[in-house]
């Protein structure tokens, strides 16, 4: 006997919650628990009163799974909002990367100008070393870092995607 | 300036204000100041269980049977993952229940202290909100707060933590005003246009069926009735979960029966015939839909429910309605009549119903000098129809034949765990629903194996003289798991043989109850008789044929057409598709 799988698609949520000790755990959990997946999940408090987060959750499911995990989100107790923006339509997704590369000679050449390229600042360096940062989508990230491996890639850390829905009003 | 309280003080005062007058519990080390401010008073009843786990499945039987919300008082550590089996059917189930839980002092959490557990992040997945309360001034307000949530909307299980010193501290306290929660705002009342659709539709449908569930019962008793007035004017036949028995009454001509695994052949066929399925409180369970390619698949669905996560989530419908179910009953049966629908004539589609139901699926064999389990519960259901009984069960095959053969012609009279499915919940539920209605009889359908599982609830039972009767039905298995084996696995009965069964008559005895034995078909009506008689609580030991099936049942996986009955040629061995599903 085999397992079947569906086919998924790639969605962007933007999630309000109550900034409240937990509330990660309880939305985290609530993926694990029902078998859906995460590929990247970002959290801070975005109110002025410090009461209020916003969750940026990016998740593959097939549609009917996508629906459910929005209508899992929610009934949680702590959640105001759901916003499926990939749903929604017209957005803007970032992520930002620290990518810290080491090499001498031709490769720290190389680095410095495919850096300028991407427009990735120099944040940190050393005689035999350089950190970049940069943003952008998470497919500009991925081929940069792609890129970095060849003249000498150390490590990377990555923010994951934050979001928002463009023109004036709030999704 | 308010006077200050100490957090076990207000504990006390919120629960009164709420109206709570019953609590559940069993004292330990870090509810100490909890159960001292208890000692004190005499506005709420405590009711000692003698397993955290028995306080849960108590205070269900208690809500499910009254209505309002059950609550129990345990302390940290064991106290609280006792709890965790009887939280997570409550939520399974959807009973508004309140668990409060010790916890140690706030600055030893995380210490690994004496008695310690995460109990929120245990209990975070099986309730429906949970909060750890580290502030004495806050302990009012979530107190409020917990009971609203474990009460409206989809109800369900709410964990409130409280540490000891938490317990200890003194804050003030002032009864809140109505809750207003921030995020939590369950949608009640359904849309105008989406009823109107649905009415047209039931208006117009040549072959309907209401399928109703647990959400019913929930809604409350107006809902019961809502759904007999919508039934009497549609003509439709109903049919229920496990859960929504007794909100539209078994002596009812339009009444099929139940549905699913081991429903009646008329109400799987009907679904399965439908040019209208209205679904009103259930969440199609895998229980009720069988094979879901298969499922009710020439009829187009409505279906209301309170929890917008329950629609589409395992069956595509064609008309959801988010509202509470008895408002949504309501606002059709308005509006139905306030548009004079004619009665619908359903007359060819009862003609193929009747012809469904004269298969008589419920039939079982004779037992010759054996008592059959199934006809041990018709006649307990013609001994007590009278009177209006509360019952519950365990789980298992017995459970199933409760549902079968026990008919129920209101709500809030049967008390069984469906979704999760959990045995020794019958014996403290039978408590709690004692507890809640003093004069009403109160009977647990038992397995011999299940019973065992919670059966140091008896004490409680004694303790306050409350006159529950037990009915074992005794075929010496774990009787699904020896069926399932019997079908999917050859007979190959795998530990599913109940050894050494204690003497239940000297059992009964032993803690004060009265015990008896009936093993001859002969005695059945009289054993029952005396159960009936006996003043105290009573264990009948009702030893039944071994080996006896729980039929009609549609195999996991198979279609409502593949119904298996008394008459199939059944054992054999299963493949692994099969086999995976539980």
């Amino acid at each position: 006997m085999h397992i079947k799988e569906e086919l998924a698609e790639r969605h962007t949520l933007s999630v309000l919650v109550d900034n409240e000790p937990g509330i990660l755990a309880r939305i985290a959990g609530m993926f694990t628990a029902r078998g859906y997946n995460i590929e990247s999940l970002t959290v801070t408090d975005v109110s002025e009163d410090q009461s209020v987060s916003r969750i940026t959750i990016v998740t593959s499911a097939s549609s009917h799974v996508m629906e459910q995990i929005i209508a899992q989100l929610d009934r949680l107790v702590p959640v105001h909002r759901v916003t499926d923006l990939t749903a929604f339509g017209p957005h803007v997704e970032r992520e930002l990367a620290l990518v810290k590369v080491a090499g001498r000679g031709d490769d720290r050449i190389e680095a410095l100008r495919l850096a300028d390229v991407y427009r990735a600042r120099v944040v940190d360096a050393t005689t035999a070393s350089f950190i970049f940062e940069l943003t952008g989508s998470t497919d500009k990230i991925d081929s940069f870092v792609a890129l970095m491996r060849e003249v000498g890639l150390v490590e990377v850390a990555r923010t994951g995607v934050v979001a928002i829905a463009r023109g004036a009003e709030a999704a | 300036m308010q006077a200050e309280k100490s957090g076990a003080d207000i504990l006390i005062e919120a629960l009164c204000d709420i109206g709570v007058d019953t609590i559940f519990g069993y004292p330990g080390g870090a509810v100490l100041p909890i159960y001292d401010a208890l000692f004190n008073q005499s506005r709420i009843r405590h009711i000692l269980v003698r397993q955290e786990g028995g306080a849960v499945h108590a205070a269900e039987g208690y809500a499910r049977s009254t209505g309002k919300p059950g609550v129990v008082l345990v302390t940290s550590g064991p106290g609280a993952t006792n709890a965790i089996t009887g939280i997570t059917d409550a939520l399974m189930d959807s009973i508004p229940i309140v668990v409060i839980t010790g916890q140690v002092a706030t600055h030893l959490i995380g210490t690994d202290a004496f008695q310690e557990a995460d109990t929120v992040g245990l209990t975070r997945h099986c309730t429906k909100h949970n909060y750890l309360v580290k502030d004495p001034a806050k302990l009012g307000g979530v107190i409020h707060e917990a009971f609203h949530i474990a009460t409206s909307g989809r109800p369900g299980p709410v964990v409130i933590d409280i540490p000891k010193d938490v317990q200890v501290a003194t804050a003030p306290y002032k009864k809140p005003g109505p809750i207003e929660h921030r995020a939590y705002r369950p949608q009640v009342r359904p849309e105008t246009a989406l009823i109107e659709a649905a009415v047209e539709m039931l208006a117009a449908a040549e072959r309907p069926i209401l399928y109703t569930g647990g959400g019913i019962i929930n809604a409350g008793p107006g809902a019961s009735q809502m759904l007999r007035e919508l039934a009497r004017l549609s003509c439709a036949p109903v049919t229920s979960t496990l859960m929504g028995l007794g909100a539209f009454p078994a002596s009812s001509p339009q009444w099929l029966g139940m549905l699913g695994m081991h429903g009646t052949y008329e109400a799987n066929m009907a679904m399965n015939k439908a040019d209208l399925m209205v679904c009103l409180g259930a969440r199609f369970d895998d229980r009720v839909t069988g094979r879901l390619d298969a499922f009710s698949p020439q009829s187009r669905k409505v279906h209301i429910d309170i929890d917008r996560s329950s629609i589409n989530k395992n069956i595509r419908v064609d008309l959801p309605i988010v509202a509470d179910v008895g408002r949504a009953i309501e606002d059709m049966v308005k509006l139905w009549k306030a548009r004079q629908h004619p009665k619908s004539d359903l007359a060819e589609w009862w003609r193929r119903i009747e012809g469904w139901r004269a298969r008589d699926s419920l039939a079982f064999p004779g037992g010759g000098k054996e008592i059959m389990p199934q006809a041990a519960v018709k006649a307990l259901f013609a001994a007590t129809r009278g009177r209006d009984p509360i019952v519950t069960t365990e789980v298992g095959q017995h459970q199933m034949w409760a549902a079968q053969h026990f008919g129920f012609e209101g709500p809030n009279k049967w008390l069984t765990s469906g979704g999760l499915g959990t045995m020794g919940y019958g014996l403290p539920a039978a408590i709690g629903a004692q507890i809640g209605n003093p004069r009403a009889l109160v009977i647990d359908i038992a397995g011999e194996a299940s019973i065992q599982m919670n059966i140091q609830e008896m004490a409680t039972a004694t303790q306050y003289r409350l006159p529950v009767k037990v009915f074992i039905l005794n075929n010496q298995y774990m009787g699904m798991v020896r069926q399932w084996q019997e079908l999917s696995y050859a007979g190959r009965y795998a530990e599913s043989y109940s050894d050494s069964l204690p003497d239940f008559v000297a059992l009964a005895e032993a803690y004060g109850w009265t015990g008896i034995r009936i093993e001859d078909p002969g005695d059945l009506e009289d054993g029952i008789a005396r159960m009936l008689a006996a003043e105290g609580p009573v264990m009948v030991d009702c030893v039944v044929a071994k080996l006896a099936n729980c039929f009609p049942m549609i195999p996991s996986g198979a279609a409502h057409t593949e119904m298996l009955l008394h008459d199939a040629e059944v054992s054999g061995e299963m493949d692994d598709e099969a086999k995976a599903l539980v």
